[in-house]
């Protein structure tokens, strides 16, 4: 189910005196299954961009259409498309609630209006889904750890069996463990459930390292959209707008410098080392 | 004795039922001995839960310990009568910068602290200029925060609390929800403080990129101290930080990739600067 945003324009507080135009005619096709990485400083309109795919704002101009469909027509269905475009916010574990861990993921599956075994089934799919480990399915959410509640956060959005999955910067404030955890099972269930998944990082290594489109939000535009590699070939660019290229794609310019000959592309340890070797034999 | 001196602090947090019986009792700290030196920049890594935020607050008087002592520039923390002067003595910075702003106007915020104190006008604008200096803000003084950029918004919380001339600062993971840009500022920062003010600075961080040029290393587990030293010694132990459920920067773990793939790379290497000079020598070598 692509998503295609045509020409969207988006204005917080339109006609007032502090009217800011958050996007400025975004044009952008998303294709079934891709692993999309979206990066920009703050304020750079990334934040905003999300909440458009699943209908949260809803743009000043332009049109979205999911799986072909108009979402501003007047009979579309909001609803369902908010259950196929999971969004987890940053720190979704703030949003945790029940009294147990499983009652807590089963909340989206029942007001999407399912039966209790359906609603049971899905939680206990999107909990096996994240690893979570089943013998603390009846403790308090509260009592885990930090990467542990976010788990069982992106389970709660899982178990609505989204087609999308949007994840606004998940591994912020979490440990090395934490976020190589996370990101690896972000990776998995792209991989093994074969739905599209936006993240949304500040992290350009980890961009780097797990995504394969990268896209570049800057003043509510987007200034680059392309694989690692195309994006941060572009540094120079990037560090103006606030961002930066992964530590190797610096260390990789200056070896080309000094006269070594490597290449400039390598955006992950595994490229830069295989490039450095090969320059040295 | 140091700034901060630890011997053997323990912190137990206990939860209570609702008839208030104890349910259950987690050791957050368990006899964590610390010493800083006035004006040194130290590093406190460690993953969720391993005691590093628990350990802050009682620098900061917010928590009192349970067993054992703490000294903050020779004043002992569980004493009532030090709790205002420790925590005049050593500031606190968090995560988030919009919990740490409280008024409309940049200059206002900063001088709130030093009013609450009770400083004569006067030198309250004194403190809030060199504050917005010591930060680089100056020129947003007039500015609303709710306008500024994540590191902007925690430089202003930083010159809030630089505004009560503290001697010390923890600054706790303070740039976990900042973008590049806003790191690279609020790290700047911390150490422009450190080295033009000597202020002494106790970071607490999941970056390992951001330990690099503190002069001293803790790395906590558990509620105890499992690993202390200079960055180079720290990342020197890969597999030791990686059991502590930490990293090393990208750059000390190519230059790993690359001595195991046979090239002549000492242990520790930090910077890009080092590590292209190694390469390079490889070269020569070759």
């Amino acid at each position: 189910m692509p998503i295609i945003l045509d020409k969207i324009n988006y204005c917080y507080s339109q006609g007032t005196a502090y009217q800011i135009q958050a996007l400025k005619d975004i044009n952008l096709k998303i294709d079934d299954g891709q692993f999309i990485g979206i990066i920009g400083h703050t304020g750079s309109g990334k934040s905003t961009l999300i909440q458009h795919l699943n209908g949260l704002i809803r743009a000043t101009s332009g049109t979205i259409y999911f799986n072909g469909e108009d979402i501003y027509a007047d009979d579309y269905n909001m609803k369902d498309l908010r259950s196929q475009v999971g969004l987890v916010f940053q720190y979704p574990e703030h949003q945790l609630f029940e009294t147990t861990i499983f009652e807590d993921v089963c909340f989206g599956p029942k007001n999407q209006g399912l039966d209790k075994k359906t609603v049971e089934l899905r939680a206990f799919e999107a909990l096996h889904n994240v690893g979570f480990p089943d013998e603390l399915y009846d403790q308090s959410p509260f009592d885990l750890s930090g990467g542990q509640k976010r788990r069982v956060a992106i389970a709660g959005v899982l178990a609505m069996k989204p087609q999308v999955l949007i994840l606004d910067e998940p591994t912020a404030g979490l440990d090395p463990a934490g976020r190589d955890e996370i990101l690896n099972l972000i990776a998995k269930m792209h991989k093994e459930l074969g739905i599209t998944v936006i993240l949304v990082s500040h992290s350009m290594e980890d961009v780097a390292k797990y995504v394969e489109r990268i896209i570049v939000m800057n003043s509510g535009e987007v200034m680059y959209d392309g694989t690692p590699k195309d994006v941060f070939h572009h540094y120079k660019e990037l560090e103006a707008v606030g961002l930066a290229a992964p530590q190797v794609t610096y260390l990789m310019h200056e070896l080309k410098e000094k006269g070594l000959d490597v290449d400039l592309d390598a955006t992950t340890v595994e490229e830069a080392r295989n490039s450095i070797l090969a320059a040295l034999r | 004795m140091g700034i901060i001196k630890a011997s053997k602090l323990v912190h137990e947090y206990i939860r209570r039922d609702e008839e208030g019986n104890v349910a259950a009792i987690t050791t957050a700290l368990d006899h964590v001995d610390l010493d800083v030196k006035e004006g040194q920049f130290i590093a406190i890594l460690g993953h969720n839960g391993s005691g590093k935020s628990t350990l802050a607050k009682h620098i900061n008087a917010l928590l009192s310990p349970s067993e054992g002592s703490l000294w903050v520039d020779g004043m002992d923390v569980t004493k009532e009568e030090n709790v205002l002067p420790v925590r005049q003595t050593a500031g606190m910075v968090f995560q988030n910068p919009d919990n740490q702003i409280i008024a409309s106007v940049v200059e206002e915020d900063v001088g709130f602290g030093p009013e609450n104190i009770g400083v004569p006008t006067d030198e309250i604008w004194e403190r809030v200029n060199y504050s917005l200096n010591a930060v680089g803000m100056t020129k947003y003084r007039k500015h609303s925060p709710n306008k500024l950029s994540g590191g902007q918004k925690q430089r202003v919380a930083i010159a809030g609390v630089v505004a009560m001339e503290p001697k010390c600062i923890v600054f706790d993971e303070p740039t976990a929800m900042l973008d590049p840009n806003g790191r690279k500022e609020v790290l700047e920062t911390a150490h422009a403080l450190n080295k033009k003010k000597g202020v002494t600075v106790i970071l607490i961080t999941h970056y390992m990129e951001e330990v690099v040029d503190a002069d001293y290393v803790y790395v906590m587990e558990k509620g105890n101290v499992v690993m202390q030293g200079t960055p180079r010694e720290i990342f020197s132990r890969v597999d030791e930080l990686k059991e502590h459920r930490l990293d090393v920067p990208q750059i000390t773990l190519l230059a790993d990739e690359l001595r195991n793939a046979g090239l002549d790379i000492p242990l520790g290497v930090l910077t890009r600067e080092e590590l292209v000079e190694c390469i390079m020598k490889c070269r020569n070598h070759m």
